[in-house]
């Protein structure tokens, strides 16, 4: 299927080794698999025409290099193809000269606004600021005491206004958004979201109730908050409300699944907005700029090594992995107090499987994004308790480990033997993988100079 | 009782009108190329053959079932000479409609009552909104209906529910939010067996089929369900926005795999969105459509028919 784009490059490309260029007919199939490709990842297929053009005339003419095979030259070419179109804006506000900045959280039923508007306010609050937050979602079923949870919960004021018995209706609706930024004013907030109902972009009634509410809170930013699952309908919808309100930017919501995102191509295509903030699950801190070079790795299936390599960076104790990683490559030194400070640190990371999930869905990672599914996470948790249950001299050296020890460890951590001797197979069969690592020396270098690359980083 | 859910022996009239007028709303380009595509005068040829597979894609249905029905239609049209716009769109249709009819409607049986209806999906799709608009339906068939707030872990989802209830006249039992949904459940079921309720139906918190640990507790849902009758839960209905693309399919693999899929609900089909997703799972996955969605009041919502919505898909 689609994660094999690489490996059909590759078929189609068998040879063209040899031929000197790429012309019209070599590469013909190889567009056929980059347009199926960027088709499953819910690309619009007019964008898909457009860059699939645009792709041929670059291609078309290139030397073979040596350098890369003629695979790695095409991707090469797909890539910054797309992450071009994608453009290099990311998350910059634009902030009122005169308080408080208004942002405008707009989109279809169900995109993630509430959930948004607190992300947002979160991270306003983390960078310095005194976000209020306020819900004119007079019209869905506990839509307003939705956000006043969510504010709750991160600590965020909210203005929760008074309905009087007002019928719901754009009147109502503007009332709130007034009261609202006099509230702002008053309680000295600098920046003001207003958190809208889910409206369809062919419902002219509610289309028009954004307009007037643009025009009177003249907000700094109109956001388009849209469903990373969204299909080829994306394109209507975002032209439809950048055709209404001028929308200055997208945020991506729930990016923690497995949709590849394309429509993230087809909103920047038609609105010409950069994309800001991706959404990456249901909780306020669950919020991260967007960075066009890692959704184009997702949406060619190659996975978000960069965010994982940022991830890694943000929270393991680099000195201790490098140590870790030394030892592990290099001699038997591998023991199992070096396995239980490793657990600690993948723990540091966050889930197992959302780690696994950004390793790329080609080449030796291939199947893993399965396996992740597998992954029992309250195991690690029960390793680290068998583990604390020997004693030290074990930990050093676990050939001490004998069938009583086991039982007694087992005991000792809540486990079974059995589960004592799964584990201690498994860091067995570890410690050797590391070994014949080391011993090839390649891995090893490369896992240093990667290692080195994350040193020199921001 | 279950028969109600499948085929609704008295439709209301207008229905199928209601639900084309619904897709109706958006003559769209897409419609106006597939109305040209498949006007008499135009050839059929294997560029037409070629655009048509493209507003297949467009509304969808994906690469894989497009180029499938594109490849029937070559070969129907080349074997029977086919040479107009008619005839072609005649053919696209059943060829849709042989998809979505050949997937088998699962006739179970409800041997205890409650009849327990399961409410899965993904963040967001209108799961809470389509149990409001359920309980509405099964009370104007004159059935008892409770509600169970299953959802425990969004914010104010329970408040949402209870409107829905009040607005339905029907009851909903409830826990504390960030409580045991399977103890929510399992009040439920004793409630409604103790007042003899006709239908139960349980909403649950959006979850992303990717989360293992989220579909675990749709696991531990069903089990609590199955102490109180072995066929419950007798329904676990998928709702599936509208607007989604091609990961439409995973989501009702890993939906089926955890939870038993028994049908699905498109729900926002009174957007621009086609839904066309629902064909491919109906190819790969053999799952049915039991509803649609088509605005968020009450009433909106209408038994599927295969053939307004294969209509809605061509025309518009
Ligand atoms: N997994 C995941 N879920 C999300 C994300 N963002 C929002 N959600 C969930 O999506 C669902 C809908 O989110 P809301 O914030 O209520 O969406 P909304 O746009 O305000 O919805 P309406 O007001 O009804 O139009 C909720 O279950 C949220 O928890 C995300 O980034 N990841
Ligand atoms: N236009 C339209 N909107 C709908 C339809 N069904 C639901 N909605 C809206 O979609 C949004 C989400 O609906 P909910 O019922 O809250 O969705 P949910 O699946 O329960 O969401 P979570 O519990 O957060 O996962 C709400 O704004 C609903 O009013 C429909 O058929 N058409
Ligand atoms: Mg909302
Ligand atoms: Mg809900």
């Amino acid at each position: 299927m689609f994660e094999n784009l690489s490996e059909k490059l590759q078929r189609t490309f068998k040879n063209l080794r040899g031929q000197g260029t790429v012309t019209e007919e070599n590469i013909g199939e190889a567009l056929k698999e980059i347009r199926i490709a960027l088709l499953e990842a819910d690309v619009n297929l007019n964008v898909v025409k457009d860059l699939i053009e645009h792709i041929r005339a670059k291609a078309v003419g290139q030397e073979v290099l040596t350098a890369l095979s003629p695979t790695e030259q095409v991707i090469k070419i797909v890539r910054d193809e797309l992450v071009a179109m994608l453009g290099t804006d990311t998350a910059r506000f634009k902030f009122a000269s005169q308080p408080p900045t208004v942002i405008l959280m707009a989109g279809l039923q169900g995109s993630g606004k509430t959930t948004t508007s607190g992300k947002l306010a979160a991270w306003l609050k983390k960078g310095g600021h005194r976000p209020l937050l306020v819900s004119v979602d007079v019209y869905r079923p506990a839509a307003r005491e939705q956000l006043q949870i969510v504010a709750k919960a991160i600590g965020a004021n909210l203005y929760e206004g008074d309905l009087k018995g007002e019928a719901a209706g754009p009147a109502l609706v503007e009332r709130l958004a007034k009261e609202a930024r006099r509230e702002a004013i008053i309680s000295g907030c600098d920046v003001m979201i207003v958190d809208t109902a889910g409206r369809l972009h062919i419902d002219e009634g509610l289309m028009t109730e954004m307009q007037r509410l643009k025009s009177l809170l003249n907000p700094q930013e109109i956001l388009f908050i849209a469903d990373a699952m969204t299909g080829q309908d994306a394109v209507r919808s975002a032209k439809e409300f950048h055709d209404r309100l001028a929308l200055t930017g997208t945020v991506l919501t729930k990016m923690d699944g497995d949709a590849r995102g394309g429509a993230a191509l087809s909103i920047r295509h038609v609105t010409g907005q950069p994309i800001k903030f991706i959404g990456m699950g249901e909780k306020p801190d669950a919020f991260e700029p967007f960075h066009p070079d890692r959704i184009v790795s997702r949406i060619l299936g190659m996975g978000d090594i960069m965010t994982l390599i940022e991830k890694a960076e943000e929270h393991l104790d680099r000195k201790k992995s490098e140590e870790l990683a030394k030892k592990a490559l290099m001699g038997d030194g591998f023991s199992l107090d070096d396995f239980r400070e490793q657990l600690r640190q993948i723990k540091k990371m966050g889930s197992l499987q959302s780690i696994i999930k950004m390793l790329p869905s080609v080449g030796p990672f291939q199947g893993m994004q399965q396996a992740a599914g597998n992954v029992d996470e309250k195991q690690f948790t029960r390793i680290e308790a068998i583990i604390n249950s020997m004693t030290a001299a074990e930990r050093k050296n676990h050939e001490l480990i004998s069938g009583s020890r086991r039982k007694r460890i087992a005991h000792g951590s809540g486990t079974s033997v059995q589960e004592v001797n799964q584990m201690l197979r498994q860091y067995v069969q570890m410690r050797k993988m590391f070994k014949s690592m080391g011993k090839g020396g390649a891995v090893q270098r490369r896992l240093m100079g990667s290692l080195a690359n994350m040193r020199g980083g921001r | 009782m279950l028969q109600s859910l499948f085929n609704t022996p008295e439709q209301k009239p207008g229905l199928m009108d209601r639900m084309k007028q619904a897709v109706a709303r958006t003559r769209t380009g897409l419609q106006e190329r597939m109305d040209d595509l498949l006007s008499l005068a135009r050839p059929v040829d294997e560029s037409a053959l070629e655009e048509l597979e493209g507003t297949l894609i467009a509304s969808d249905i994906g690469v894989a079932t497009s180029q499938e029905i594109i490849a029937q239609l070559r070969q129907q049209a080349s074997r029977r000479q086919i040479r107009d716009g008619a005839e072609l769109r005649h053919l696209l249709k059943a060829e849709m409609l042989r998809i979505l009819d050949s997937v088998p409607l699962g006739q179970r049986t409800v041997t205890a009552r409650p009849e327990v209806i399961l409410m899965v999906g993904v963040n967001g799709t209108g799961k809470t909104t389509t149990t409001g608009k359920l309980a509405a339906y099964f009370r104007e068939q004159g059935k008892s209906v409770l509600l169970c707030a299953a959802d425990t872990f969004r914010a104010a989802a329970i408040e949402q529910l209870e409107v829905w209830g009040q607005r339905a006249g029907v009851e909903m039992v409830r826990t504390r939010q960030g409580g045991d949904p399977s103890a929510a459940l399992y009040d439920a079921l004793q409630a409604a067996q103790a007042r003899g309720i006709d239908v139960l139906i349980v909403d649950t918190a959006g979850r992303l089929h990717t989360k293992n640990n989220l579909m675990a507790e749709l696991d531990k849902i069903r089990r609590t369900a199955r102490r109180f009758s072995a066929d419950a839960p007798h329904e676990t209905l998928l709702v599936m926005d509208a607007t989604t693309g091609q990961n439409g399919l995973q989501q009702a693999r890993l939906f089926t795999q955890a939870a038993a899929v028994s049908g699905i609900v498109l729900t926002k089909l009174d957007g621009t969105a086609k839904g066309g997703i629902v064909i491919a799972i109906a190819r790969e996955l053999q799952l049915p459509v039991r509803f649609v969605g088509i605005g968020e009041q009450m009433g909106d919502l209408i038994p599927f028919d295969s053939n307004a919505f294969v209509d809605s898909l061509l025309e518009g």
